[in-house]
């Protein structure tokens, strides 16, 4: 990962991750009263691997077992038409669906928004969720939309020229989060 | 870059398994109560029709709705539109509506390709003639992984009147390009003079095949395209290559019959197979809306196309 050129450090190592997840999944629970009614969906792909470690989680505390599912957004991207066609990925909702649930989203790095804001068109066209939350692992700043995380792992302050990249076991083999910083051309 | 899907035997395994899959994603938008994607949002598809047809051309309009594009309708019936200069003037016509796509019906074979050097927008064929069918072998082979969970290695028999038949030229392409063994099965005078060129094997033995094949799919004998006696009788046609119950008994436990309709009951297929179980026929209408909006929103969805050949 890291060479001469393109310099990249470990901002967070697998063990943060553990705390940062199980921070968020104590905060979930407070903040919803013991999870009631809560669904979490993971943004495809390692959002959905998130919201899955983060149901284990608080399955492990409260032995609840909250309905976990993803959702894809692609078709609700803004920025399609600067890209070529990009694969979808998978969309897995809970059997009893989202409506009249507090829905918490899940995603890897939080930035310019523009994800979750089609997120939120993708989840309103699968029903009505009571009420929207918000978690992300790290948060990158940089807003482009007038939107915020309800629970954060970890405030990365970083500058635009950089590229955060998340892995994790379950995808990547390892968990960690990278800080690469791209070479001024 | 501009691409077009006009023969399956331009699409790559890469791109026939993209279209696959993105249809499997797309495939639960049409069991939401919601059955709209925003995706091509501001877009123009243009449904050319010269020829008749009931499913495909609402299939097409269906899979471009949900997407939420806009669709003009033309349908040349009746009117004086024949071949070659015509199709001309009719390309320009589109050209300045705006059209990001055409998806063009022709009797005539090659017309899509024809087409696609008059239009700036990406040309979907949605059968020509003789020729070629992608988006009927796209749905085919989607239909089967679904119900089989795969394609490689299967076996399947294409049976019936080949001649007249594009569905099975862009079946063999595709179902090659994806590692199935395809058998033509059909009398001499059904089969085109270049079969021995196709990637497949061809009998002319319809009880040979069956114990062996894995999938069926029954082609319709096209009637209003024969100009000559190509067997002596409808009864005798359907006693050596119709899909009748005791042949049927034949088959293998978890082979499946397909057709891409419409049908000619009492023909190459008898009702009773056509409305058994392991008839995929209604599925097959269901999923060529899905394995559709996959290819327009393959095409049309980016900056450029994901798939298809360049022309």
């Amino acid at each position: 990962m890291s060479d001469a050129r393109n310099p990249a450090r470990a901002v967070l190592e697998g063990p943060d991750i553990h705390r940062a997840l199980t921070r968020i999944a104590h905060e979930i629970l407070e903040r919803t009263r013991g999870a009631e009614s809560v669904v979490l969906i993971g943004i495809p792909t390692r959002g959905a691997t998130l919201a899955q470690r983060i149901a284990g989680r608080i399955a492990q505390f409260e032995g609840i077992k909250v309905p976990v599912g993803a959702i894809d957004v692609t078709m609700y991207r803004d920025d399609l038409r600067l890209r070529p066609a990009r694969p979808l990925g998978r969309t897995e909702l809970p059997p009893d669906g989202v409506d009249g649930r507090t829905v918490v989203l899940v995603d890897d790095v939080l930035y310019s928004g523009r994800t979750v804001r089609a997120a939120l068109d993708a989840l309103n066209d699968v029903g009505r969720p009571r009420a929207v939350q918000l978690a992300t692992l790290v948060d990158r700043g940089h807003r482009e939309l007038p939107i915020r995380a309800d629970y954060v792992g970890k405030n990365l302050p970083t500058s635009k020229s950089e590229k955060v990249k998340v892995f994790l076991e379950e995808t990547d083999g390892r968990d960690a989060v990278v800080l690469i910083k791209e070479d001024d051309r | 870059m501009k691409r077009h899907l006009i023969s399956t035997g331009d699409l790559t395994r890469d791109d026939a398994l993209l279209i696959l899959d993105t249809a499997e994603e797309l495939a639960q938008v049409s069991q939401r109560s919601i059955k709209k994607l925003p995706t091509l949002r501001g877009r123009t598809v243009v449904n050319l029709f010269f020829e008749d047809s009931t499913r495909t051309r609402i299939s097409f309009e269906a899979a471009a709705k949900r997407l939420s594009a806009d669709v003009i309708n033309f349908s040349a019936k009746g009117s004086s539109v024949s071949k070659g200069e015509s199709l001309k003037d009719t390309a320009l016509t589109l050209e300045a509506m705006g059209a990001d796509a055409v998806v063009i019906r022709h009797s005539a074979s090659g017309a899509p390709h024809r087409l696609a050097n008059w239009v700036r927008g990406s040309v979907v064929n949605a059968g020509d003639g003789t020729h070629e069918h992608p988006t009927q072998a796209l749905l085919d082979a989607f239909s089967i992984r679904r119900r089989l969970g795969r394609l490689e290695g299967l076996k399947i028999a294409i049976v019936g009147d080949v001649l007249h038949s594009r569905v099975a030229r862009s079946n063999v392409l595709l179902l090659h390009t994806l590692g199935a063994e395809v058998t033509l099965v059909a009398p001499p005078t059904l089969l085109p003079v270049a079969v021995g060129t196709w990637p497949c094997q061809v009998s002319y033995d319809l009880d040979a095949v069956l114990p062996k094949s894995d999938v069926v799919m029954m082609l319709r004998v096209q009637l209003e395209r024969m100009n000559a006696a190509y067997f002596p009788s409808a009864r005798e046609y359907s006693r050596r290559y119709g899909l009748d119950r005791d042949r049927f008994a034949r088959l293998h436990d978890d082979a499946v019959v397909m057709h891409p309709g419409p049908m000619n009951r009492g023909m190459e297929i008898s009702a009773e197979v056509a409305d058994s179980p392991r008839s995929t026929i209604v599925e097959q209408v269901t999923n060529g809306v899905t394995v559709r909006m996959a290819v327009l929103y393959l095409l049309l969805g980016g900056s450029e196309p994901a798939i298809g050949g360049a022309e």
